[in-house]
C-alpha cells in the first residue's frame, strides 16, 4: 500500500512539536517513545502498520483545539483514532503524523428521557453509550458488531452500520448534534436536541466524512425506548442463492424486520466452533429477528415463517428463550473474529441492490474458483451491505496481493450491478484507488472542494478516502 | 428555461451569463428568501428511472412531479417514508410539487419521529453544479458510506449547490393498517403525554396537537395495531386526519413561522409567545415542531428560540430574513461551500442568505 512520503521537515522539528503540545497537555497525555507509540502503529485493518511520530491523549474539547492549532503551526499531519477498529485503514498513521485518540473523552454529559437524548463525549464506546441508559429501558439503535470496543466518534467517522440498522438506520440517522474543532483549531456545534439544524446539513457532512473534516469531541444521540420484546428464527438453506431469493421474498412481502443477516457454510462452521451458538450445519443460514410484544413477534414470525417455508428450508428454528436469542447474536457478532482463529482474511464491504444477492453470490463463487483463494460470506442481507471474507495466507509470498486483487474484482462487480464499494466500513486507505471506478473525477473533485473548505492544508488524515493521484496536488500544497 | 436532458441543462448552465431561479413545479415558491434570476424549469426532466420494489428503492428525474411516483408506489404497497408535507396550502397555491423540490426543501411530514426526515431516505442525487458539469454522490443502494455524504447536502440546500437532475430513494412497505387515537387535554399535558408515548416502547408514527386535542398515531399489521392502541389507550378515531396534519391546513394567516425546539421546551416557548399575541395552531413531533401565527410583525418567535435552542424559520411573511441566523464559523462554512459548488453565484442566489 503506497503511502505519502514523511514529511522530513515536521520529522526535523519533532522535539519542538512535543515540546508545544507538552504545555497544553499532562505530561501522561502526550507518548513520544517508540515503544509505546507503536501501540497506535494499526488498526484492524492490520496488514498495514506504521508507527506515528507521536501520540496525544486529551480529555476536553479546549485540549483538543490546542493541539490541533500547534498541529497547524507546524504543518504536521493529523490522524483521529477512536478506538482502532476500523476495517479500512481509516485509523492508519503515516511515520509523520500525530494520532490525536479520543479515548480519554468518554463521559455523558447529559441523559433526557423526555427528549430522548444522551450527550457524551466521543470517545466513550458504542455499548457503553446504551450501558448508560439501559436501566432506564432505552438504548442507542446503531449496533456494529465491534460495539464492545469501538467509539461513537469512529461510528461518526465511518457513518457505522450494524445488524439491527435495517430498522433503526445507521449512525447519520441517529445522531442530533456533534462538537466539532476544525484543524484551525476552531470549536463548531452543530444541531443539538431539536430536529433539523438550519442552513446546510453539515451534520449529514460531517458524519462519514473519515475524520477529514474536523475532530469530533461531543455527540448528541438518540436514545429509543427498547421494544417490548425481541426473537430471532434461524433458517438454513442448501444453497446461498435460495437464501438471497428468501430475503427478497421477505422484503417484498412488506414484512420488515429488525434485521436480516446472512452466513454460509464456512462462516456459520467457525462461529459455531468459536461459540457452540448451536447453529445448523448448512450451506446458508439466516438470523431474522423480529421486535414487539410476544403476540406481535408470534404473527410477524408466522408470516416470516410461510414465506421461507415456499423456498423449503433445510432447517428452521425459532428462539425459545432469551438465553437462546442472546446465543444466536452471539455467534453472529463473534463470526469475524472466529473467522481470524482459523485464517487470515480480508473483509470486504460492498453493497448491492438486495434483488441482485442471488446473482452476486453466485458470482463471487466464480470469482473464487478464479483465484484460489476461499471466500465466507457473511453480512446484513436485509439492506444488501455484503462482507465477503477473503481467506489468505499471510506467511505465503504474494497471496495478500492476490487476495486484494480478488477483492477488487467483486468491489468492482458490486459497482457493476448498482451498488457501491462500501456499506459501512469507510474507504480508508483499504478501497481509495478503487474510488475511481465508482466516481469520475468531477465527482471526487467535488468531494475534495468539501475538504478545501474544512481543512485547507490538508492535515486532517490526508491520505485516505482519495486516490493519492488526485489529492495529490492538494496535499503538497 | 425548460430543459428536457440532464446534458442540455448541464450545458445551459455553463454559458448562463444571468443567476438563475430554479423551479420545479412551483408549490413551494415563496419559501426562504425572494430570489430574482431567470427561471429554470426542471419539469422536463421527468419520469421514473428505476423503480425495484424487491429492493425498496426508487430513483427519479427532479421534475417528475410527486402524484406521479406516490401512484407508483401505492400500486406495490409501498411509500416514501417521511410523508413529505405539501407547502401548497400554507403557501396558498395550487401548484404541483416535484419530487426535486421535495428534496431541495427536505419536506417531511409527521412520520419524521420514526422514519426520519427527507434527507434520511434519500440515497443518491446526480446535480448540475456552478460549471454545468454533471455530478453523482450516492447511489441506489441502502447502505453506502463510499467517499463525503454530498446527498445530506443537496437534501434542504433549497437549490443553492446546484440543479437537481435525478434523486434516489430507499421506501417502506406501506402499513397494512393505522389506528388514530385522540385525548382531550390542556396544551402543556397535551405535550407531555405526547412526549410519553414517544418514549414508550410502543412504536408510534404521529404525536401532534392541535385545538386542545393530543393525537397519536400507530400504524402496521392489523393485530399489532389493536394491541398497541389499547396499551396507549385513548379514544380510538376513524377520521384519517394526518394528511391535514401533515399539510398544516389549520395554520393560516400571512405570517407563518415553524419552530424546530426540543419537545420539552414547546410549551414554554408557546406560552411566551402567546402573551405577545401570537398563536399556535399546530404542534407536530410531540412539540418539537411548532406551527406559529398572527402577531406583531416582529421576529418575537425568532428571539424566543434563541432564548431556549432551536431554530425559527419566517415561512409566510415579509420583514426578516426566512431562515434563522447562523452563528458566524457556521455561516462562514456555508458561504465557503457555496462559492466551491457555484463559484459565480448564479443559482437560487440568496434564498439561504
Ligand atoms: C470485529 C469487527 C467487527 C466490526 N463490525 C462492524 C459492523 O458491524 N458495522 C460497522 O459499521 N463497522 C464494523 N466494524 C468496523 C469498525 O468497528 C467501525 O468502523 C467503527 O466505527 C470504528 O470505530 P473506532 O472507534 O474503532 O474508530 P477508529 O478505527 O479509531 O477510526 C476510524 C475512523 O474514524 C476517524 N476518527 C476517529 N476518531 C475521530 C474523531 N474524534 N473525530 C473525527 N474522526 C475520528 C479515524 O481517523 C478513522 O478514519 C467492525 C470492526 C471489527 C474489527
Amino acid at each position: 500500500m503506497q503511502m505519502p512520503v514523511p514529511d522530513s521537515k515536521v520529522l526535523a522539528q519533532k522535539s519542538e512539536i512535543l515540546a508545544r503540545l507538552r504545555t497544553v497537555l499532562p505530561d501522561n497525555a502526550v507518548i513520544s517513545d517508540p515503544v509505546e507509540t507503536r501501540a497506535y502503529e494499526c488498526d484492524a485493518l492490520a496488514a498495514y502498520r506504521c508507527p506515528p511520530m507521536l501520540v496525544v491523549l486529551p480529555s476536553t474539547t479546549a485540549e483538543v483545539a490546542d493541539i490541533l492549532k500547534i498541529c497547524s503551526e507546524f504543518n504536521v499531519p493529523v490522524v483521529p483514532r477512536g478506538a482502532g477498529t476500523s476495517l479500512s485503514g481509516g485509523a492508519l498513521p503515516t511515520a509523520d503524523c500525530v494520532i490525536l485518540g479520543v479515548a480519554r473523552l468518554n463521559a455523558v454529559l447529559e441523559t433526557d428521557y423526555d427528549n430522548r437524548f444522551i450527550r457524551v463525549q466521543a470517545g466513550r464506546t458504542n455499548l457503553s453509550v446504551t450501558g448508560a441508559v439501559e436501566n432506564n429501558g432505552f438504548f442507542y439503535a446503531p449496533d456494529p458488531s465491534s460495539q464492545l470496543a469501538c467509539a461513537i466518534a469512529g461510528n461518526i467517522a465511518m457513518n457505522s452500520g450494524g445488524a439491527h440498522c435495517l430498522k433503526y438506520g445507521v449512525t447519520t440517522n441517529n445522531l442530533l448534534g456533534v462538537t466539532v474543532v476544525t484543524m484551525a483549531g476552531e470549536i463548531i456545534e452543530i444541531g443539538g436536541a431539536h430536529l433539523d439544524a438550519p442552513g446546510y446539513d453539515l451534520l449529514g457532512l460531517i458524519c462519514g466524512s473519515e475524520g477529514q473534516l474536523g475532530v469530533v469531541t461531543e455527540a448528541t444521540l438518540r436514545i429509543l425506548h427498547k421494544p417490548e420484546g425481541a426473537r430471532p428464527v434461524l433458517i438454513g438453506y442448501d444453497s446461498n442463492e435460495v437464501a438471497g431469493a428468501c430475503v427478497s421474498d421477505i422484503i417484498r412481502a412488506g414484512v420488515l424486520p429488525v434485521a436480516i443477516e446472512f452466513m454460509d457454510r464456512p462462516v456459520i462452521r467457525a462461529a459455531e466452533n468459536f461459540t457452540h451458538a448451536g447453529y445448523p450445519d448448512v450451506e446458508a443460514l439466516l438470523i431474522i429477528e423480529v421486535e414487539g410484544s410476544d403476540a406481535e413477534i408470534d404473527s410477524q414470525l408466522a408470516r416470516i415463517i410461510e414465506i421461507a417455508n415456499r423456498h423449503n428450508p433445510v432447517a428452521l428454528r425459532e428462539s425459545a428463550s432469551a438465553a437462546e436469542s442472546a446465543n444466536i447474536w452471539k455467534g453472529r457478532k463473534a463470526a469475524f473474529g472466529a473467522m481470524g482463529q482459523i485464517n487470515d482474511y480480508i473483509c470486504l464491504d460492498g453493497t448491492i441492490p438486495v434483488s441482485q444477492l442471488p446473482f452476486v453470490l453466485r458470482r463471487i463463487t466464480e470469482i473464487s474458483t478464479k483465484y484460489g483463494l476461499d471466500v465466507g460470506n457473511v453480512f446484513h442481507a436485509g439492506d444488501g451491505n455484503m462482507h465477503p471474507l477473503i481467506l489468505y495466507d499471510a506467511n505465503k509470498p504474494g497471496d495478500l496481493e492476490k487476495c486484494e486483487d480478488m477483492g477488487a474484482e467483486i468491489l468492482k462487480l458490486c459497482v457493476e450491478v448498482g451498488g457501491c464499494l462500501t456499506g459501512e466500513h469507510g474507504v480508508g486507505i483499504e478501497k481509495r484507488e478503487l474510488m475511481n471506478a465508482q466516481f469520475t473525477p468531477a465527482d471526487l473533485t467535488a468531494q475534495m472542494n468539501i475538504k478545501d473548505v474544512f481543512d485547507p492544508a490538508w492535515l486532517l488524515n490526508p491520505a485516505k478516502v482519495f486516490p493519492l493521484k488526485a489529492s495529490e496536488s492538494r496535499r503538497q500544497a | 428555461m425548460t430543459p428536457t436532458s440532464e446534458k442540455d441543462l448541464a450545458e445551459l448552465v455553463a454559458v448562463a451569463k444571468n443567476p438563475l431561479e430554479i423551479i420545479g413545479g412551483g408549490s413551494r415558491k415563496g419559501l426562504g428568501n425572494a430570489v430574482s434570476g431567470d427561471a429554470l424549469h426542471t419539469s422536463g426532466l421527468s419520469g421514473i428511472t428505476l423503480y425495484d420494489p424487491g429492493a425498496l428503492t426508487l430513483v427519479a428525474q427532479s421534475g417528475t412531479p410527486l402524484a406521479e411516483i406516490e401512484t407508483a408506489l401505492a400500486a406495490e404497497n409501498q411509500m416514501l417514508p417521511f410523508e413529505p408535507m405539501s407547502h401548497a396550502i400554507v403557501l396558498g397555491n395550487d401548484n404541483t410539487p416535484t419530487v426535486g423540490g421535495m428534496v431541495a426543501t427536505n419536506a417531511s411530514g409527521p412520520r419524521r419521529i420514526k422514519a426520519g426526515a427527507c434527507r434520511d431516505s434519500l440515497i443518491g442525487v446526480r446535480y448540475v453544479d456552478g460549471h454545468g458539469q454533471v455530478i453523482k454522490n450516492g447511489g441506489r443502494v441502502m447502505k453506502n458510506v463510499t467517499g463525503y455524504d454530498l446527498v445530506k447536502l443537496m437534501a434542504g440546500a433549497h437549490g443553492t449547490l446546484g440543479v437537481l437532475t435525478e434523486v434516489a430513494f430507499k421506501l417502506l412497505p406501506s402499513p397494512e393498517t393505522q389506528a388514530t387515537l385522540r385525548f382531550e387535554l390542556p396544551l402543556k399535558d397535551g405535550l407531555q403525554k405526547l412526549r410519553d408515548v414517544m418514549a414508550s416502547p410502543y412504536d408510534v408514527s404521529g404525536v401532534a396537537y392541535r385545538d386542545g386535542v393530543a393525537f397519536v398515531r400507530v400504524e402496521g399489521f392489523e393485530d399489532s395495531v389493536k394491541y398497541r392502541a389499547k396499551k396507549i389507550g385513548g379514544d380510538v378515531i376513524t377520521a384519517n386526519i394526518w394528511p391535514e396534519i401533515r399539510d398544516a391546513i389549520n395554520v393560516k394567516g400571512d405570517v407563518i413561522w415553524r419552530l424546530s425546539v426540543k419537545p420539552s421546551d414547546a410549551f414554554a416557548v408557546a406560552s411566551q409567545l402567546a402573551e405577545q399575541g401570537f398563536e399556535t395552531p399546530l404542534f407536530d413531533w410531540s412539540g418539537g415542531l411548532i406551527w406559529v401565527t398572527s402577531g406583531d410583525g416582529s421576529d418575537a418567535p425568532r428571539q424566543t428560540v434563541n432564548k431556549f435552542g432551536g431554530h425559527a424559520t419566517l415561512i409566510k411573511g415579509d420583514g426578516h430574513p426566512a431562515f434563522h441566523p447562523e452563528p458566524a464559523i457556521l455561516a462562514s462554512i456555508a458561504t465557503g461551500l457555496r462559492a466551491k459548488f457555484d463559484p459565480r453565484g448564479i443559482f437560487n442566489q440568496g434564498r439561504m442568505a
